[in-house]
């Protein structure tokens, strides 16, 4: 990447790959699904960034290979200066302390036979915080936090008791008891309502901004990123295709799928009706057996022969701190 | 109005459920015109699934009460019979796409089989001209004609979505009802979806009621706009009107609460949470949530009337608002 | 499971009557089976279970009192006259003594006894004393029945005297001694529907005992057509003992076995859906494996050529039930719960894989699982039963399934014993509604989807 911050970057991620293996009948492999595929970024302490892309481009694999539920196969993440690859023990449940995890579907994130002080709890035992007392206090300033209050109503009720976008607060809530330095929101919103929606990216930021977090979203939909992000990096089948500051890419897209993303988006308007959108054709190709070249050659309508379907395209940098994966840029 | 296709007047459905009756569709009306998108549009729970269910009579057991008149061109389709409304109305008059209804294609049977099925079942139409009528849909909703000899399993979920909406097509209703039909694809494919829907609309002349909760998706295809709030409609009006300057406060404030890609202005959420359908307020059920709210919009409910008051034209306007600040004398009690 | 939950479980589980029913059915069990044990330990059932002696003054295939008495019927109950209540009248001579025992009682049954037997007990003699006895009927006939020599304890088989029985016209003895006569003489014929003459018995015993201070013993058993609650089986013994016993042994089975398995099983399952790849895998063909084993014949095969102890077969059934359908089932609800976000989530906090699987994975299928157990204890109470009945049944313990197959191998229901085959019948019926319909109510509780709107 090309930014450059003052202070040392909070997680680095270095030519990443996630691939899975496919194995017949448990051991005989037969192939690998490149999930994640030679991806590299910085993050920067304080800073808030998301990850964009269609559903199987590999943001989740991306998620959980930086949450270390999956070991890249190949290249690392660093965390604070320290690869991920050699924790082990305590030090591996250390860094599960430093970074929360918001998830998608708020109802599914929490266990539906646990009450709200419960599923509060359980993090804080999981990392020894053995004083009830000390537990309830956290507890309690937790939800003030994420403004589900009266605290004492939200305490004993379940789940399914809970709005979901009061559900998302618990997942949030929970995402913060351990007071991490990295809060990583895979699609934060998008199985809320849309009233709910701003009310909880809102919430996301004030905390981000009041904590000093680093905050990496993950979502599909461009249109929720622009006030609450300040680099967006977009995907396509595993790899960052285009990476730029938000108002930047929104503007001036770069590479020819962000603008295909961009095109189909729209501010409602009246007008939207009676407007056939420009659609490339065709669908995200198979993350078994990818294109060779760009990835999204198949589908792009400036694709140069020769080039786009052999070679892949490596970071252009068309403009200060914008880089796009596109030969367009040569 | 002669052009009128679809009248619906004080449509009900409650459900009985152990807390009471929960007023999922609280006495809704609206008309669509031949060849008109309408959309409602509304947040989840607000009943706006249910209406499609109450129009096409799929009634779930606890039912507790289903009333309300249907008219569809000149026919009385509340009127008629469970057996006759199945034969002559369900597929061959007014289709529905429901939610996720793309992963309810029966997943053993091939795709073009189940879009020639409804010719076949309620028209008793031979196979073979039965699945030449699918292939026609297949071409209208850009499906590629192999895929008619394809599993369920071996398509997209666009094209899952696509072979959904041709089988709703196939019967050549003049009406189609679409639930969410895009909430579970991705950009692209949403805007190749709404995509298809417009050149149905403008070759076939279909009218269509688009169901969603996403203000942006609504815009993409609606010439009119119902909000429906609580289990009833707030706001009807044109897109025009409700894209630009809406009358109900309901409407500002969602307009205002969507994340739009080309402005500077935040959006604001809007406070507070829709009433309970089991026992609604007295007043206008967003009285609660609504900063302009004054002391009447607590103590009665305001009725749908046509926005701009008593004024010349006001009776045919299509434009109607709930909410006492557009009623038309703020005296009186009648509107 | 938290403790709101729970007791909102208890009122849920209220509404439903046949969960009432059910738990009052397995309260009852459990009740007798404690009460049972206590009153009669282990090693006494055993004891007595054995037979034999403890049981000679109670009659063969007895049917039940209640059973006698709701058809209005006035069957003989078992009589025990004893010398000791008796007023005996002595005479010294030389070298020994005299005695006169008059065994009296009054006999007002609609019907005959079953059997008659005189027991007689002389400890300590030198020499073997002799006893004379006399039958005196209440219409004044006398009927001598022979004189025997008393060895220290002697069974004298009255109904087995067959020139008894000729005397009597055919008739035998227990239903001869006590039949009307009158009209005809001593030695008339039988007559064609003997009927008892009531009124006051007596049985005198002329003992002449060679001894100055051993006295005799003298006990007249006159065995009853019916016996307690559940009636006595071919070696005398009392069916009540084995339907008692029974219980603990049939609810302890029942019980152990399904948990013995379920735990198992689900232990297996999470292991497997937890960890996949090859542990999975293997666990899945173990299983398959197992699924076609024949549960019966195998169980059949030990018990034939190895022993038929009770605990011996429970540890087959367990060891049998590990790797059962169960784990299918089980695995197939586990899976979508591995995959739940909330289990991501904890993975992500860094919670540790026993504590995902206890407190995240099983308490999502408590609410399958109690039910499916509470219904799994009846079968294998069955089980038990049905090895039983083929004779594999413990040789020791009192159980349901063993009076079954007594009842079988002694054609009961020929003979018209029904009592002998419906007591257990119905105790293993109850058992298993009781515990269905408290199953198929947890079901409902915890299964809202099943519960109608």
């Amino acid at each position: 990447m090309t930014l450059i911050f003052p202070e040392a970057p909070l997680v680095e991620a270095d030519g990443l790959h996630t691939w899975f293996e496919l194995r017949q009948w448990g051991f005989l492999r037969v192939g690998a699904v490149r999930a994640v595929d030679d991806v590299s970024f910085t993050l920067a302490r304080g800073e808030a960034v998301a990850f964009v892309g269609e559903s199987g481009c590999g943001k989740s694999s991306l998620v959980r290979t930086l949450l270390g539920l999956h070991r890249p196969t190949l290249g690392e993440v660093r965390f604070e200066g320290v690869s991920l690859a050699g924790l082990k023990g305590a030090a591996l449940k250390a860094y599960r302390a430093r970074v929360g995890y918001v998830q998608q579907d708020p109802f599914g994130a929490l266990p539906p036979f646990l009450d709200v002080r419960r599923i509060l709890a359980e993090p804080l035992k999981v990392h020894g915080v053995k004083d009830r007392a000390e537990r309830e206090r956290r507890i309690r300033a937790a939800l003030e936090e994420v403004r589900l209050t009266p605290v004492e109503e939200v305490l004993g009720k379940f789940p399914h008791m809970l709005s979901g976008g009061q559900q998302q607060r618990v997942v949030i809530a929970r995402a913060l008891i351990l007071e991490p330095a990295l809060v990583i929101a895979d699609e934060p919103v998008s199985m809320l309502d849309a009233s709910v929606r701003v009310e909880i990216l809102e919430l996301l930021r004030n905390i981000q901004h009041r904590r000093g977090l680093t905050l990496a979203f993950v979502t599909h939909d461009l249109a929720t990123v622009r006030h609450y992000a300040e680099r967006i990096f977009v995907l396509y089948a595993g790899k960052v295709v285009e990476s730029a500051p938000v108002e930047d890419l929104l503007d001036a897209p770069q590479h020819p799928y962000t603008r295909a993303l961009l095109a189909a988006l729209s501010d409602p308007d009246a007008a939207n009706a009676t407007r056939l959108r420009e659609v490339p054709g065709g669908e995200p190709p198979s993350l078994i057996d990818p294109p060779a070249g760009c990835r999204f050659h198949p589908r792009c309508s400036r694709a140069m022969e020769g080039l786009c379907d052999r070679e892949v395209p490596p970071d252009f940098t068309p403009r200060p701190g914008h880089s796009a994966a596109c030969w367009l840029h040569l | 109005m002669a052009d009128t296709l679809l009248k619906v007047e004080d449509l009900a459905l409650h459900y009985r459920t152990r807390g009471g009756a929960v007023r999922a569709v609280d006495g809704v009306s609206f008309d669509v015109k031949r060849g008109e998108a309408l959309v409602i549009l509304g947040e989840s729970g607000c009943g706006k699934s249910s209406l499609a269910r109450a129009l096409m009579r799929l009634l779930p057991r606890n039912l507790a009460h289903h009333g309300g008149r249907v008219r569809m061109g000149d026919t009385p389709i509340s009127e008629l019979s469970d057996e006759r409304f199945r034969r002559e109305v369900q597929w061959s008059r007014m289709a529905l796409v429901m939610q996720a209804s793309m992963n309810a294609l029966n997943p053993v049977v091939k795709v073009g089989e189940q879009v020639a099925e409804p010719l076949r079942e309620l028209k008793r139409w031979p196979r073979r001209r039965a699945l030449e009528r699918a292939a026609e849909v297949f071409q209208r909703v850009g499906l590629p004609l192999d895929f008619m000899a394809r599993y369920p399993f071996e398509l997209s979920g666009g094209m899952r979505q696509r072979a959904v909406l041709a089988m709703a097509l196939v019967a050549e209703p003049e009406l189609v009802i679409l639930d969410e039909p895009t909430s579970a694809l991705d950009v692209l494919t949403q805007a190749a979806i709404m995509n298809v829907l417009k050149e149905l609309k403008r070759d076939l002349g279909t009218s269509f009621i688009l169901i969603t909760h996403d203000v942006a998706t609504s815009s993409e295809l609606a010439d009119r706009v119902a909000l429906m709030y609580a289990g009833e409609l707030v706001e009807a009006c044109s897109a025009a009107r409700f894209f630009g300057e809406p009358a109900h406060p309901y409407s500002r404030l969602l307009m205002k609460s969507v994340p739009r890609l080309h402005e500077r202005e935040r959006p604001r959420a809007i406070l507070g949470q829709p009433p309970s359908l089991l026992d609604p307020p007295t007043g206008c059920r967003f009285a609660a949530r609504c900063p302009e709210r004054f002391a009447r919009c607590e103590a009665s409910p305001p009725a749908f009337v046509p926005e701009g008051g008593t004024g010349e034209g006001a009776a045919e306007s299509r434009h109607r608002v709930r909410c006492w600040l557009h009623a038309p004398s703020r005296g009186g009690e009648h509107g | 499971m938290s403790a709101v939950t729970q007791r909102r479980a208890w009122r849920e589980l209220a509404r439903y009557p046949s969960a009432l029913v059910g738990m009052t059915i397995i309260l009852l069990l459990i009740g007798v089976a404690i009460t049972t044990m206590v009153a009669i330990p282990y090693g006494e059932a055993l004891e007595r279970w054995r037979g034999g002696e403890m049981w000679q003054r109670y009659p063969v295939n007895a049917s039940p009192a209640w059973m006698d008495r709701l058809s209005g019927g006035n069957a003989a109950r078992t009589l025990v006259v004893a010398s000791r209540d008796a007023e005996i009248e002595e005479a010294a001579f030389p070298g020994g003594r005299r005695l006169r025992i008059p065994l009296e009682f009054d006999y007002a049954y609609g019907g005959f006894p079953s059997e008659i037997n005189l027991f007689l007990n002389a400890e300590g003699h030198a020499r073997t004393p002799f006893v004379r006895l006399l039958w005196q009927a209440p219409d004044g006939r006398e009927i001598p029945l022979g004189g025997y020599r008393i060895g220290r304890q002697e069974r004298i088989s009255l109904s087995q005297d067959r020139g008894l029985e000729r005397r009597l016209g055919g008739l035998a003895p227990h239903i001869g001694l006590l039949a009307d006569h009158t009209g005809q003489g001593e030695q008339s014929v039988t007559p064609a529907a003997p009927e008892v003459l009531e009124g006051r018995y007596r049985l005198l015993l002329d003992a002449v005992l060679f001894d100055e201070q051993a006295g005799l013993e003298a006990e007249l058993v006159l065995y009853g057509r019916v016996h307690g609650v559940a009636g006595t089986d071919h070696q005398r013994r009392d069916l009540s003992l084995a339907l008692l016993w029974g219980t603990p042994v049939a609810l302890a089975f029942g019980l152990i076995a399904a948990v013995g398995t379920t735990l198992t099983t689900l232990v297996i399952a999470a292991v497997g859906v937890w960890y996949r790849g090859w542990v999975d895998a293997v666990i899945q063909r173990l299983t398959e494996v197992n699924m076609i084993l024949p549960v019966l014949p195998i169980l059949v095969m030990v018990g034939t050529l190895y022993s038929t102890s009770i605990w011996l077969m429970l540890g087959v059934v367990v060891l049998l039930g590990i790797f059962s359908a169960g784990i299918k089932t089980y695995r197939a609800m586990l899976m979508p719960i591995r995959e739940a976000p909330y289990i991501e989530a904890a993975l992500a906090y860094g919670a540790s894989d026993l504590r995902i699987v206890w407190r995240y994975m099983l308490p999502r299928i408590l609410p399958v699982l109690i039910p499916t157990f509470v219904t799994l204890i009846p079968t294998f109470v069955f089980l038990e039963a049905s090895l039983a009945v083929l004779g594999l049944g413990d040789p020791e313990l009192p159980t349901w399934g063993k009076v079954l197959n007594d009842a079988q191998s002694q054609s009961a229901l020929y003979n018209g014993y029904v009592y002998w085959v419906v007591a257990p019948a119905i105790l293993l019926m109850l058992t298993g509604l009781g515990f269905a319909m408290l199953g198929f109510a947890l079901d409902r509780v915890f299964n809202p989807r099943l519960r109608s709107l």
